[in-house]
Order: structure tokens, then sequence, then C-alpha cells
């Protein structure tokens, strides 16, 4: 049987041990775990795998590689283990055999690749606790509502106080913990009353139980517990849930680089290796990996990712170049002029610590509501204190326990199920369209956007251009033209070799690329060349230069010179997603690093009028801090690594996974997906679910308005008690549930919206299928 | 009473051999590949019939 997966592109520009394969061979070894006996593990991210025949697939190919001692793949997390014999062997065979399958494969950081997520199993254990205590104790309780009395409901409180004890001690850990750690604070959150409520309940069932014979409410006390955990679980749960996909997407920065010695032989060092004045060899292909200068050598430098700038750089002697860029066409060597600590790169992720700060100022809506309820809980639970005192002229154990009983009843479960229970439907609903959401404070604060900011290249438009018109006659020349345009990575090529149908003319000689330039070959005894519209000029005779800027140009010796005119790719969607949020009457914003005329055609284009060009990645910083200190709250969405502070600073952000790590880091959505629709679908999604959020408040807080006054008359037993609170949280998860029959979106990716028709583009990361 | 002082351990002890088994079904890792155990049954990848 074929796997599903296809082979990965391989050829010219992948060469056998490209830097990139050593950086990722190294990084491998560094987080491996060695066994006992000397075998040793790896653990991988393979992001392609998806279904049960990629298991099969990968585990029977690998596992028969020599020194392959075990596979195992893991479908939930896009994983892959691979044991091999000894230290000795080399991890490369097994890397090709995968990438040959079809499975590119990256390492994870120490961080991501501890197996499993030990919160989120603790929690788990928590779980289980307080489930074993919840059926345990409602087994005995019912016999006591059921009448048991005298030595049997003795017998029965002393055994439900015998799990309770324990149970409610390890199971209530983490709500005791964050109670804690709020009020050291000086700071109430949801916790403290939970904590409280239990804490007492748990006491004066004691107390009942062993000297009193009252009420106990040890079953209450434990499935508090217990629907409080479910929550926090699954809270956990999304959370690690987007952290694993996050993990998978494609690392686009280089980690370490060639070093050219004195003799002229090549080492690898790792980024932090490199210092200011080594000189260092970059291969076609590959990104910068500290800022420098070229010494020796021409290319072209794609600087979308960094700077914002659509259009590749040309790059000679003496042109600096920033950390992350992509050297396109030529091998150049350059001389590190800053250490990776101190590069461009490092500039940005300064700027973005800095405006994430202002961001901490954010208050959960959960905590919010404590805010109020906690302080009118306690309130209340006086209030009955001291009234009952009154009424009962100096009764303490009556009026004690009816304060208690205020407590309990008002021990927000309800509330504390409101809001995850809320976000991990909406957060499975956006996962299953290709958005990740980092955590659930994310969608109340997308809910409250004022307008949207959007970056250009890359996330309005596709990293790649289209050809918008073209006067190549059909036929002979197009099918040269093709050949040569195939030659190149350059955008240029590719999009001219994506607009030409004609089959490539395979009768070339001398087919090669001249870095900075374009490619050249000589076809029937003539030279042909695709390139700068000057250097084609040369050989076809000079028509017009003037003109021949920002196009590509193909000329055959002898024979002309044409010209193909490129514009930018706007991303699928792009035109649905701005119209819907002008319907909520969201304003749009571009701000792009790009020059002015690029962002006014592309804001034409789309029916933008608010832009702003040639930015720096402070002036992003600054416009979104502005708006922020003005209290306007703004979504921006964004992929540059000139984007990353903005992004940090914004109320909510959002890249696509073709941004760069740290667009990606900074942002709080990523969606997977080409098509932009998914910015809009996510508003929508928040939108919801803040009103169910808002309903669910209501209906904790109307069950209060019946169970209050009965806890205070002194009316309250823990039957009610038991139903009472069961209700009120299964009617909020139901509440929450209801997220799910919210409509999803079209997959709307086939228009693409340049002036003439082209294919989708093929070379992109590859897609989380969820 | 004599039939209440058996049946309440067992029904204790029953609840604890329930906790004890997940919670070693937890540490031993069976909860780390739940969509890849679904499918992992259809494949008969331990047949080794020619």
């Amino acid at each position: 049987m074929s796997c599903c997966a296809t082979p990965l592109i391989s050829g010219n520009a992948r060469d056998a041990l490209s830097s990139s394969r050593i950086a990722l061979l190294e990084d491998l070894k560094a987080n491996s775990k060695r066994l006992v006996d000397g075998r040793i593990t790896y653990l991988l991210s393979a992001p392609a795998i998806h279904c049960g025949n990629c298991i099969s697939t990968i585990e029977g190919e690998v596992g028969k590689l020599d020194g392959v001692t075990d596979v195992r793949a893991n479908l939930t997390m896009k994983r892959l283990s691979v044991t091999l014999d000894g230290e000795e062997r080399s991890l490369l065979p097994a890397v090709t055999l995968l990438e040959n399958l079809g499975y590119a494969v990256q390492s994870l950081t120490a961080e991501e690749s501890m197996r499993g997520d030990p919160e989120f199993k603790s929690l788990l254990r928590s779980l289980a606790v307080a489930g074993f205590a919840t059926a345990n104790i409602m087994l005995l309780s019912i016999p006591v509502w059921n009448g048991a009395d005298g030595a049997t409901k003795e017998l029965f409180h002393f055994i439900s106080a015998l799990i309770a004890i324990p149970c409610v001690a390890y199971g209530g850990m983490p709500f005791f913990r964050s109670a804690l750690g709020a009020l050291r604070r000086r700071r109430v959150n949801m916790d403290v009353p939970i904590s409280l409520g239990v804490t007492l309940a748990t006491v004066m069932s004691i107390y009942e139980s062993f000297f009193g014979g009252g009420h106990a409410y040890f079953d209450a006390a434990v499935s508090l517990l217990f629907f409080l955990l479910i929550g926090r679980v699954l809270d956990q749960m999304m959370r690690s849930k987007a952290r694993a996909a996050a993990s998978n997407l494609a690392r686009l920065s280089a980690k370490g680089g060639f070093v050219v010695g004195d003799t002229g032989e090549l080492t690898y060092v790792a980024l932090d290796g490199i210092s200011p004045g080594m000189r260092l060899r970059i291969a076609a292909g590959e990104r910068f990996p500290v800022d420098g200068t070229i010494c020796e050598g021409m290319s072209d430098v794609d600087r979308a990712l960094v700077t914002g700038e659509s259009e590749p750089l040309r790059v000679g002697q003496g042109t600096g170049v920033e950390a992350g860029t992509l050297n396109l066409t030529g091998s150049v060597d350059m001389i590190a002029t800053r250490p990776a600590n101190e590069s461009f790169l490092a500039e940005v992720t300064q700027m973005m610590a800095a405006a994430e700060k202002g961001r901490s100022g954010y208050v959960r809506l959960a905590d919010r509501m404590a805010r109020v309820y906690a302080p009118v809980v306690h309130v209340l639970a006086f209030t009955s204190f001291t009234g009952w005192m009154l009424w009962t002229g100096g009764d303490i154990h009556t009026s004690l326990t009816v304060a208690v009983a205020v407590l309990i009843i008002t021990c927000p479960c309800a509330l504390g199920l409101a809001v995850p229970v809320a976000h991990v439907v909406s957060a499975a609903r956006l996962f299953s369209a290709g958005i990740l959401l980092k955590d659930g404070s994310a969608l109340e604060r997308l809910e409250a956007i004022e307008g949207v900011v959007f970056d250009k290249t890359g996330t309005l438009t596709t990293g790649e251009p289209a050809v918008a018109s073209s006067n190549i006659p059909a036929g002979h020349l197009s099918a040269i033209a093709k050949a040569l345009a195939l030659r190149s990575v350059h955008p240029a090529a590719r999009a001219l070799a994506r607009h030409i149908s004609e089959t490539a003319e395979s009768h070339l000689q001398d087919l090669h690329e001249v870095p900075g330039h374009g490619v050249e070959a000589v076809v029937d005894g003539k030279r042909a060349r695709l390139g700068r519209g000057s250097w084609v000029a040369e050989i076809a005779g000079s028509s017009g230069r003037g003109t021949l800027n920002g196009g590509v140009a193909f000329g055959v010796e002898g024979q002309g010179l044409w010209l193909s005119q490129l514009s930018e790719r706007i991303r699928p969607g792009a035109r649905e997603m701005l119209d819907d949020l002008r319907q909520r009457n969201l304003p749009v914003t571009i701000l792009s690093g790009d020059g002015r005329e690029q962002v006014a055609m592309v804001a034409k284009r789309l029916g933008v009028s608010d832009i702003q060009s040639e930015l720096k990645p402070g002036d992003k910083l600054a416009f979104l801090s502005d708006a922020a200190e003005q209290g306007r709250k703004l979504l921006m969405v964004g992929d540059g690594l000139n984007d990353a502070p903005a992004l940090a600073a914004a109320h909510v952000s959002m890249a696509p996974a073709s941004a760069s790590d740290i667009g990606r880091t900074a942002a709080d959505f990523v969606f997977t997906r080409d098509s932009l629709t998914t910015v809009s679908y996510a508003h929508r999604v928040a939108l919801a679910t803040g009103r169910i959020v808002r309903q669910n408040f209501g209906l904790a807080i109307v069950y209060n308005i019946f169970a209050v006054p009965l806890a205070m008359a002194g009316q309250l037993n823990p039957l009610i008690a038991a139903i009472a609170m069961s209700t009120s949280s299964i009617l909020v998860v139901g509440n929450s549930l209801r997220l799910h029959l919210l409509r999803p979106t079209e997959a709307r990716d086939t228009p693409v919206e340049a002036e003439t028709p082209t294919r989708p583009v093929a070379l992109r990361p590859k897609e989380i299928v969820a | 009473m004599t039939t209440l002082s058996l049946l309440i351990p067992v029904a204790l002890g029953l609840g604890a051999l329930g906790l004890g088994a997940f919670l070693w079904s937890l540490t031993s890792g069976q909860y780390e590949d739940l969509d890849g155990a679904a499918v992992r049954i259809l494949h008969d990848a331990d047949d080794k019939t020619p």
C-alpha cells in the first residue's frame, strides 16, 4: 500500500550535507536520551504523519535500517522516536529515508521533547482521585439522604471522612496553590472562594460527623473538586495540544553556518560559536545566520520575512545582510559583523519582550468576575452569621453552620466551568479550521477588538509574486523561457515558470545561473537570458531600459527582448475576509515595511485606504503601543520578523504558519491554512464564545439567586446542595457545547487573486492537518 | 450490619482497584498517543504470515 504523503522535492538545493542538515543532526543529538544499555533514543517531530498508513510505513521502513532497534510513531503529537544501538551510529540514514518517504523531520527543543505534559498528567491524577472519592462518597451519601440514621449514619459519615480528607487534600492542591499565590499578590481569583468553600465544607463535615451529628457535606466538597478539575483538565489539554502543534511548524532561522578557515576548508559552527570577523560561506537556498557584510560572490536576497520588502535585494561585495534573510541565487562569502546575540534578530527579540510586558496588564474575564463575586459571597456569609447570631441570641453553632452552608452553595462550581468549557469547545472548533489558539484569554481579547492592522508582505499577499502580464510569444520562445525559469529559485523565475503553460524546452546547452543577474543558456547556438532587464538587454539589444525595472526580462540573441510584469499575489480569501470585517464595523489598516508604491497597489486592489509604508519594526511597535495607550484595542495580523514586536504589543495578534519563528511565538493565534477567511472566522468564533460565556455566567448567577436565600434561611441540606450543584454545572457544560453548532468556514482556497490565473503555490511548509 | 461490614470494604476495594489501574496506565504511557492507538488496531503489522 502506498503512503498518502507525497515525497518532498529533492534536488540541487538539497545537498546531502547542507548546513541545515548538520544543524538538525546536532540538535537531535543534543536532546537525545541515552538508555541504560547504551542505546540512544532520538525524538523527532514529523508534522506530515497523519494516518495509520503513515505509522506502518515509517515503523516498517525505518525499522529495517541497520542499527535501528526501535521506532515508534506518535500520531497524536506527530512525533517519532527512533532508538539506535549506539552513540557512534549516525541518524543520517534514518533522516534521509524519512525525507524520501515524504516526512520532513525537525528537532524539538529540550522543553518540547519532554514526554507528555507533566502538568497535564498531574491534573489527570488529581481528577482520578477526585472521581474515585466522588463515586464512593455519593454511594455512602444516598442511604443517608434516604433516612439512614443512628449508628449506620455515623459509620457512613466516618468512612466518608476517611475518604474525603486525603482526597480533598490531594485533589484540591491545584486550587489551593493558585489561591495562595493570588492572595500573596493581594489579588482575588476564582480559586479563593473555591478553596475556601471546599475546605470549610470538609472541616465542618468532620466536626459534624464526630461531634454534632448534623449534616455532612463531604459529597458536595469532593464532587465540586471533581467538576472543577474536569474544567482544568480540558483547559490544559487544549493548551498542550496547541503547543504541540505549534512546535511542529517548520523552523525558519539558521542554527549555524559553515566557517571558511585560513586554508579554505569549511567547518560547521553552531550559531553561538560565530564571532565577528569570521568568514562564512552561505550556499544558495540557505538563510544568513548572523548579520554581516558580503565579501565575495553575488546573489539575490529574499528579505520578505525580515523587513517586509517584497522584491529580492541584489547583493554583492560590500552589501550588508541581516540574519534570517534568505540567500536565493548564488553562493556567497560573508564576514560576520555582529555575534548572534546582537544581531537584528536579537534586537527585535528585545523589543518584543519589552512590548509583551505592556500587555501583561490584561485581566482575564474569570478573574474580573472573581473580583466582584468573592467579596459579595463573603459578605453574604458574614451577614448570615451575624443575622443568625442576633436572631438566635448567640447560638454560635447554628450561625456558623448557616454561614458555612452559604459558602458551600455559592462555591463557584458553574462559574469555574463557565469559561474553560466554552474556550475548550471554541479551541476545538478553531483547530479544525486550521487555527491554533495559544491560550483562552486570547479569545476574550479578540472579542473586544475595535480594528484590525495587517502587515502586507506574506500576510495579505502570499510570499511569492505572480506574473501580471507577459509579452513572451507562445510556442518555442515560451518553452525556452520556461526552461530557464525552472533553473532558478528566484521568486520572479518561479512565478514565470508557473505562468508559462508550455513544456520546457529540453535542448539547452550550458544552462547556468549567474548570481545577481539571472539565468543563461545556449539554444541553437544563440544565447538566451532570463533575468534583470539591463543584463538581458546586453545580448538582445537594448530597448527602453527605463521600463525594465520591477519586471523580469527574457531575451534571445538577435531575436529581441520580452518583458513580464509581476504583481504580488493576494492571499486567497482576503477580499471576503475584509468584507466580513467591514460588516462588523472594524476599520482596517495596512502597516508595511515595503515601499509606498507596492503597498498602495495592493491596498487599492483590496479597497483599503488607510496605509502606512516603509516602516521599521520600531515604527510598527510605536503605532500599536500608541493605540494601546489611547485604549484602542487592535488585532495585529503579521508574519515577518519586523512584525514581531508589533504582534507582541497588540491587544491580540495572529500570524500565518509561514511566518518567521519569532512572529509565531509572539502571536496569540497561528493559522495554518492559506486562506485569510480564517481571520474573520476566528473573530466570529470569539464573538460567539463571549456570548456563551456571558450566558454561562448568567446561568450560574440565576442558580445562586435561588440557592443562596435557601442557605441563608438555614434550609439547606446535602441533598439539595448536591442536586443544585450538579444541575448548574451540567447546564453550563451543555450551553457551552452549543458552540459546536457554529457554522464552519467554507474552505475557499481556490480563487487566487492575481490579474492572471495561476496555480496555487506548491512550495509552502506542510499544512498541519488536525 | 454484617452485610454492610463486608460490602463497604468490597465497594471501596473495587474503587481503589480501578483508581490504581488508571494511575498505572497513566504512568505507563498509554495516554500518549490516543489517535495512534485507534488506527494501529486496524493494521496487521504483527502478522508475520507470508
